[in-house]
């Protein structure tokens, strides 16, 4: 650390520790001016937030800790800046309200450094250690903001696909799980989880998926077919796939998928058919060898 | 719907998905028997509960836990299973670290692939942890013993 | 009727069935220990059926997969059917994400619809109208 730095570094943590107070409050106010949030973050949530984030960065800067990497690498000074992004991302504001945040930061300390500093060499100094600390916080508020965001897309769009795949029951012991849209490993899952609690719920012995509502089927919708298909029997129970319409039978047929083992029917009436058929059988159900 | 509960706490800003009073520190455990085997999946079950985990996600990660176990034990001649709880900015995580001192694997990718099998398993063991989980590491090489990685979220 | 194995798996004997269970605590010994008992079993009563009650298994890694795939073989090169009844579905799910089917093993709901399976009949109720034709 050169002589200059640890000057710098010297003269903002007094600056802070001094004015830590005034800096909270102007920031809050510069934020408030800059942009409204709404319903999601209050005025006494920004100054709890204000004084978090000021108390790590005097930890920060009173540690060991580089400038460089204080931002990343000082645990609760990064905790601070994750918090802040995150409860940004989530209560909708957006990028630039996040960003302008952090730059408001900038602006409240230096503000502060300057009221402190006569020499223009030191205050010199303090700003550029000011600039380097805040822009690299930047940087890391912006990605916990967009890694934020992506964690709630997530969850939507997981509670999506559970909305989006119900199970009905059409006949005594015969569900039936209508697919619509493509069947990635994520949506299998769902499919899956919901078919085989329905099927032990209502102790049912038929499940028809029908796929009427799915565009195409390549090999990797076939295999997650399959593998729902092959859960289905360990539980017991049979399956039956409806709604193989004639352009999804020729790609079927010419990407060589074996779906021989699997029942299959045109229509969902014709399945469920099948399915009352199958329930009058008294059986267990053999696993594919035995056929 | 919980799904949606989850969100409405996380939009709120208070993501603690962990019950009050449990520890989310690590924790080692020695896989040196068969009977340790079986404590592997008790602390693992243990562990996917406090982290949150649905039914399916807890039958999940305790299945590659024993299989991955197995491994360590059969072929490692014993090692450790560490327990971690990491988040990912407020969905809880749990990572699993097996590691032994065993000869190692001289061919990973057969390894990985189904029906490769030295021991008493179904060959399934590695590739199949790899599947049923969100993660997967692997850190190999024959005589150096095996580290294998795996971690797995609440919510995808 | 019964008799309580070396290893503490019940084996239960009805008429040329035997009905047994697989709990969680089964280490690798005494799953072996099992399958050995089991197929001497079929071997001494004579058994031409077999229902494994799986409901209260939580887990079932590759190995317990095997041990039922080998029953199921090795039952069926003695002459018997072996039906694995009450997979929990979020096992069923894990199962098939493992990559593994079971392959040549019979799956039942539960332990009754298996028994049913291996040609044992549930003897029907009364009518409900004769009871209430008398009381008229």
């Amino acid at each position: 650390m050169s002589t200059t730095e640890a000057a710098a570094r010297e003269r903002v943590l007094a600056v802070l520790r001094a004015e830590a107070d005034d800096i909270a409050d102007r920031w809050v106010q510069l934020q408030m001016a800059q942009a409204p949030l709404g319903d999601g973050v209050s005025e006494s949530e920004l100054r709890e937030e204000s004084d978090a984030l000021l108390s790590a960065l005097i930890s920060g800067l009173d540690s060991d800790g580089p400038v460089a990497r204080l931002v990343s690498g000082h645990p609760e000074l990064r905790q601070a800046v994750c918090d802040l992004s995150l409860r940004r991302a989530r209560a909708g504001a957006s990028p630039t309200d996040t960003s302008l945040a952090v730059l408001a930061l900038k602006e409240a300390m230096l503000e502060a450094v300057q009221r402190q500093t006569e020499n223009s060499a030191a205050l010199f100094g303090a700003a550029v250690l000011i600039n380097r600390l805040l822009d690299s916080a930047g940087v890391l508020s912006f990605e916990t903001y967009v890694e934020g965001r992506e964690e709630i897309i997530r969850r939507q769009s997981r509670q999506l696909l559970e909305v989006s795949t119900p199970v009905v029951r059409l006949w005594r012991q015969v569900l039936a799980v209508p697919l619509i849209g493509t069947l990635d490993t994520a949506r299998t899952q769902v499919v899956m989880e919901n078919l085989l609690q329905g099927i032990e719920e209502h102790e049912a012995r038929v499940a028809i998926i029908d796929i009427t509502g799915v565009p195409t089927v390549d090999t990797a919708v076939a295999q997650h077919l399959m593998q729902t298909v092959n859960a289905v029997r360990l539980m017991g129970a049979d399956c039956v796939i409806s709604g193989i319409r004639p352009p999804i039978a020729q790609t079927i047929a010419q990407l060589g998928i074996d779906l021989s083992t699997i029942l299959t029917r045109a229509t969902l009436s014709d399945a469920l058919a099948a399915a009352v058929k199958l329930t009058d059988t008294p059986s267990a159900r053999p696993t594919p060898a035995d056929r | 719907m919980t799904q949606a509960s989850d969100v409405g706490t996380a939009a709120r800003g208070g993501a603690h998905v962990y019950e009050e009073g449990c520890p989310t520190t690590p924790t080692v455990h020695e896989v040196r028997s068969e009977e340790d085997l079986l404590a592997v999946r008790h602390a693992v079950r243990a562990a996917t509960l406090r982290a949150g985990f649905s039914i399916v996600d807890q039958t999940r990660v305790v299945t590659a836990a024993s299989e991955l176990a197995r491994n360590a034990y059969v072929h490692g001649g014993g090692g450790t299973v560490t327990i971690e709880f990491p988040d990912r900015n407020g969905t809880p995580g749990l990572r699993l670290t097996v590691r032994d001192d065993g000869p190692g694997i001289p061919d990973l990718s057969a390894a990985l692939t189904d029906g490769f099998t030295t021991g008493a398993g179904l060959g399934h063991g590695l590739g199949g942890a790899r599947r049923l989980m969100d993660e997967f590491e692997i850190d190999t090489a024959a005589g150096q013993g095996t580290t294998v990685t795996v971690t797995r979220w609440a919510v995808r | 009727m019964s008799s309580a194995s070396s290893n503490g798996v019940p084996i239960l004997r009805l008429g040329d069935v035997l009905v047994t269970g697989l709990l969680n605590e089964l280490d690798d010994k005494s799953a072996i220990a099992f399958t050995e008992e089991l197929t001497a079993r079929i071997t001494t009563d004579r058994a031409r059926g077999v229902l494994i009650d799986i409901s209260r298994l939580e887990i079932i890694d590759s190995f317990v997969a095997r041990t039922l795939m080998e029953l199921t073989t090795m039952a069926r090169l003695l002459g018997a059917r072996v039906i694995v009844a009450g997979m929990r579905p979020p096992v069923a799910i894990t199962l098939v994400e493992l990559g593994l089917q079971l392959t040549g093993v019979e799956t039942a709901l539960n332990a009754e619809q298996g028994m049913t399976a291996l040609g044992w009949h549930r003897v029907p109720a009364p009518p409900e109208g004769v009871m209430r034709d008398t009381s008229q």
